[in-house]
């Protein structure tokens, strides 16, 4: 069946049914369905929910959970993932798997409540210190909110490494008719897990490593699993872009205001096209690389003052002009505005080839 | 026969060589005379008598006793400066059988992790902390503590802990005693042979209050540290009892094992099966309806009007209504300080087509549950939209000649009609008129899902049916 539902209850109900057990929170706009969702239903699904005394305490039980081999989240915005960040950082040093959902509001400090996507730097880039990655989702609906949840436990436990799922405050708060996938088990602990058994009672979760060359070697396979990730996890859709001339880009909400606005400019007889990142980290290097051979304009729009942007120029790397439309402070960037800035562009290359 | 007699025996629960450490594998990295590794002696100790070692596992802080889980054969778990007891409580949570015990010392659990602590005992975990208290911080080499003494010399108090500029010693354990959610703490002394046999007691007592269930203990050890008092060894054992002792009094400042009954565990997990009814999965297999092949529509509605009104449920009963008749719908609520100030909106869309944004800033259909919401909204309404107001009066001064205007004073009607609580009811059944994309069945199907008293879901038919006698198309205005 479908069911309507707010995009942070799909994130809740995702992961119960990815085998999720454990989740710590502390409250803030626009996440809070999120924490009261999963303080209703954990102990329902026999599992634990505890709201903590801050984001750090929050972030510090999750990295515990993940320790004692269990499948875990939290979930805040900005401010809260500002304070995370140290956590992510052990998290990551220590190979532990969490998924951390972030429903990204206005900023910088208190900013506002209002949807904007001024966190990717932080998120997608790291917060914390160290050459760590986290993995980063991007859903643009509710659908996605609770599908790529899923994914996110999946490719936690897989690369043993915090995983984001990163959406703007529209889609957490919006609700859509979403449809859920069957409950996967709860997986075994796994056997790096410390179990208070005999069988577990060597294993250590731990992020020091104190010898130099130890410490690079630790670094290195860490950097081998995000080489793998980007190899193996990639994922973008792409709309309509096998023939435009110019390429729109954006995230989340953006995305859907992007897919109109592609067809309202093939509708006006430009070829437009849609390239839209469904992981930020890893990013979709290679698909704009393979683009921008072809397509000379591409045009990124994001709620930010442009964070996404500087990845889109890196892979596209001079071989083609990259223009940034945003708008931040809460506000949507509009379909007509869009429409009109890609067309003042496309007139000015022209103009400037003529 | 050996000519010897075994007087002492290394605890069992410690490695035997330190394969962890780097080099000198057969001993700690403690200074001569360290307090930390007096504690880890009497806790191998306490784990062993008691029989616990597969049970255990040891959260290491950061500070000297960063490598705990160096010499600790037990499960080990080494967590970020001052989060030990955050990190403790997840991992008992997750094991209600493993005894879980965080080590910590005075920087790491009373400056930085003073929340983690707190909070930690205020809900009672039932995890033991060993709490070293050296007055110092001993890793990064000799700074001010929380718990360093008035007067005494620290790298950053080089004139000596001045009590205007830096604060008094903090005493944890009477701290921790006004909250209700600790079971034992006791301070207790390395300072001599009789302290140590004592502190010895409370490890292990501490030990067993968890083992019983009954929550969190919290053992403090005042503790020496020569190398940054620089102090000899016996010196500093000295200071410990002569001058510490003075400032944090020994004791149980707190114990009710006796008052406490063991915490039940929790209750064995649903089955399998069991989880899509728990999170409501299967509710309806009906819901969501094959995509419409009615008119084509594009519904950008705005539902606004005082908190309480039920403008956010109007607003999903539309979305749900819309699923159900096959089309692309979405709702965004209002949220954060728009709700303090007592008003409430929403967005919802109703389309043939997939829906970029939710975010409805030109609506097409306004539903104005009061005079302010009107006020606000009237203006971004698209010409030709509906605007359906509950009030009277307000069609005279309205400025707008463009949109079709209904005006009634719907919560009287709704009054009427059985319960002024369903205005929202009686709106929908005049939008339901002036526009009629929306089947009778998907309203009604929507409304058994939203509404699961019978007795209410008679009140909304009713109100439904009310809200439709209230309009006829040509009775729209032109405001
Ligand atoms: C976030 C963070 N801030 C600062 C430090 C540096 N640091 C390491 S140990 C320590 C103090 C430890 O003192 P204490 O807890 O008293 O333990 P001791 O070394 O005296 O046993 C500090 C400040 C750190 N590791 N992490
Ligand atoms: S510096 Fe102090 S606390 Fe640290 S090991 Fe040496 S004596 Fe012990």
């Amino acid at each position: 069946m479908r069911q309507l539902l707010k995009g942070n209850e799909a994130i809740v109900k995702g992961a119960l049914l990815a085998g999720c057990r454990a989740f710590y929170g502390y409250p803030i706009t626009p996440a809070n369905e999120i924490a009261e969702a999963a303080a209703y239903y954990f102990p329902r699904c026999g599992g634990t929910f505890l709201q903590a005394e801050s984001e750090v305490a929050a972030i510090n039980m999750v990295y515990g959970a993940a320790s004692a081999g269990v499948l875990t989240m939290t979930a805040s915005s900005g401010p809260g993932i500002s304070l995370m960040s140290e956590g992510i950082s052990y998290l990551a040093g220590a190979e532990l798997p969490c998924v951390i959902a972030d429903i990204t509001r206005g900023g910088p400090g208190l900013g506002n409540i209002a949807p904007e996507q001024s966190d990717y730097w932080q998120v997608v880039k790291n917060g914390g210190h160290g050459s760590y990655r986290s993995l980063v989702l991007a859903p643009s609906s509710v659908q996605e909110m609770a599908d790529l949840t899923r994914l996110a436990f999946a490719l936690a436990a897989r690369y043993r490494n915090p995983v984001f799922v990163m959406a703007d405050g529209v889609i957490g708060q919006m609700m859509e008719p979403v449809r859920f996938g069957e409950p996967a088990a709860v997986p075994p602990r796994p056997q790096w897990a410390v179990d208070g058994t005999a069988e577990t009672r060597k294993n250590l979760v731990s992020s020091i490593f104190l010898q130099p060359d130890e410490l690079e070697a630790h670094i290195g396979k860490l950097g081998a699993k995000y080489a793998e990730a980007s190899r193996r996890e990639t994922r973008l859709e792409s709309y309509r872009t096998e023939d435009a001339e110019v390429v729109l880009t954006g995230y989340g909400i953006v995305r859907r205001i992007l897919r109109h606005v592609v067809d309202e400019l093939r509708g006006q007889g430009i070829a437009a096209g849609l390239l839209r990142p469904i992981t930020l980290f890893p990013f979709p290097t290679e698909e704009f690389e393979r683009l921008a051979r072809r397509v000379p304009l591409f045009v990124a729009v994001e709620m930010s003052t442009g964070q996404m942007v500087e990845d889109v120029r890196l892979a596209v790397s001079g071989r083609a002009e990259v223009k940034f439309y945003g708008r931040c402070g809460g506000n949507l960037p509009d379909a007509a505005g869009i429409v009109e800035f890609v067309k003042t562009r496309l007139g000015a290359m022209e103009a400037s080839h003529a | 026969m050996p000519d010897y007699s075994l007087l002492h025996e290394q605890p069992e629960c410690f490695y035997e060589e330190f394969e962890r450490k780097s080099e000198w594998q057969r001993q700690t990295h403690y200074c001569p005379g360290c307090g930390h590794g007096i504690v880890h002696k009497l806790l191998a100790e306490a784990i062993d008598e008691l029989g616990i070692r597969d049970r255990v596992i040891l959260i290491s802080p950061v500070g000297c006793s960063v490598f705990a889980y160096y010499y600790f054969d037990v499960g080990n778990v080494q967590a970020a400066h001052g989060r030990a007891p955050a990190v403790a409580t997840a991992v008992k949570r997750a094991h209600p059988e493993a005894i879980v015990v965080s080590y910590q010392g005075d920087g790491d659990l009373a400056a930085i992790g003073a929340a983690e602590i707190l909070h930690c005992a205020n809900r009672g975990e039932n995890i033991t902390t060993l709490f070293v208290n050296n007055a110092i911080y001993g890793m990064t080499g000799g700074q001010m503590a929380p718990t360093t003494m008035i007067g005494q010399k620290s790298t950053t108090t080089p004139g000596g802990r001045d009590v205007h500029h830096d604060g008094y010693p903090m005493k944890v354990c009477e701290l921790l005693s006004t909250l209700e959610g600790p079971a034992y703490l006791e301070r207790v002394s390395l300072g001599g042979i009789k302290q140590i046999m004592k502190a010895r007691k409370a490890i292990r007592k501490a030990l067993e209050v968890q083992m019983n269930g009954v929550g969190f203990s919290l053992v403090e050890l005042l503790s020496p540290c020569p190398t940054v008092w620089k102090l000899e060894p016996v010196n500093a054992r000295d200071y410990v009892a002569d001058e510490m002792e003075k400032v944090f009094p020994l004791g149980v400042t707190c114990d009710r094992t006796g008052a406490r009954v063991r915490c039940p565990l929790p209750p064995d997990p649903p089955p399998l099966e069991a989880i899509p009814g728990i999170l409501g999965l299967e509710l309806d297999e009906t819901a969501g309806g094959k995509p419409s092949e009615g008119p084509r529509i594009d519904w950008r509605i705005r539902v606004a009007g005082f908190g309480g009104q039920g403008v956010q449920l109007l607003g999903q009963w539309l979305a749900e209504a819309g699923m159900d008749a096959g089309l692309h719908v979405s709702w965004l609520p209002s949220y954060g300080p728009e709700m303090r100030s007592g008003t409430s909106n929403c967005h919802v869309r109703l389309s043939s087509e997939e829906i970029d944004s939710p975010v409805v800033t030109k609506p097409n259909v306004l539903l104005a549950l009061n005079e302010p919401s009107l006020e606000k909204f009237l203006d971004t309404v698209e010409p030709g939209g509906v605007v359906i107001y509950n009030g009277v009066g307000a069609s005279g001064k309205a400025p707008r000649s463009d949109v079709r205007f209904l005006e009634r004073p719907f919560t009287a009607i709704a009054d009427a009609a059985g319960s002024a609580r369903t205005l929202n009811a009686v709106m929908l059944g005049a939008l339901r008129e002036v526009s009629r994309a929306l089947p009778e069945e998907a309203i009604e199907s929507a409304m058994r899902r939203l509404v699961k008293r019978e007795q209410w879901r008679e009140l909304n038919r009713k109100a439904l049916a009310a809200g439709r006698t209230q309009v006829r198309e040509e009775e729209l205005t032109h405001a």
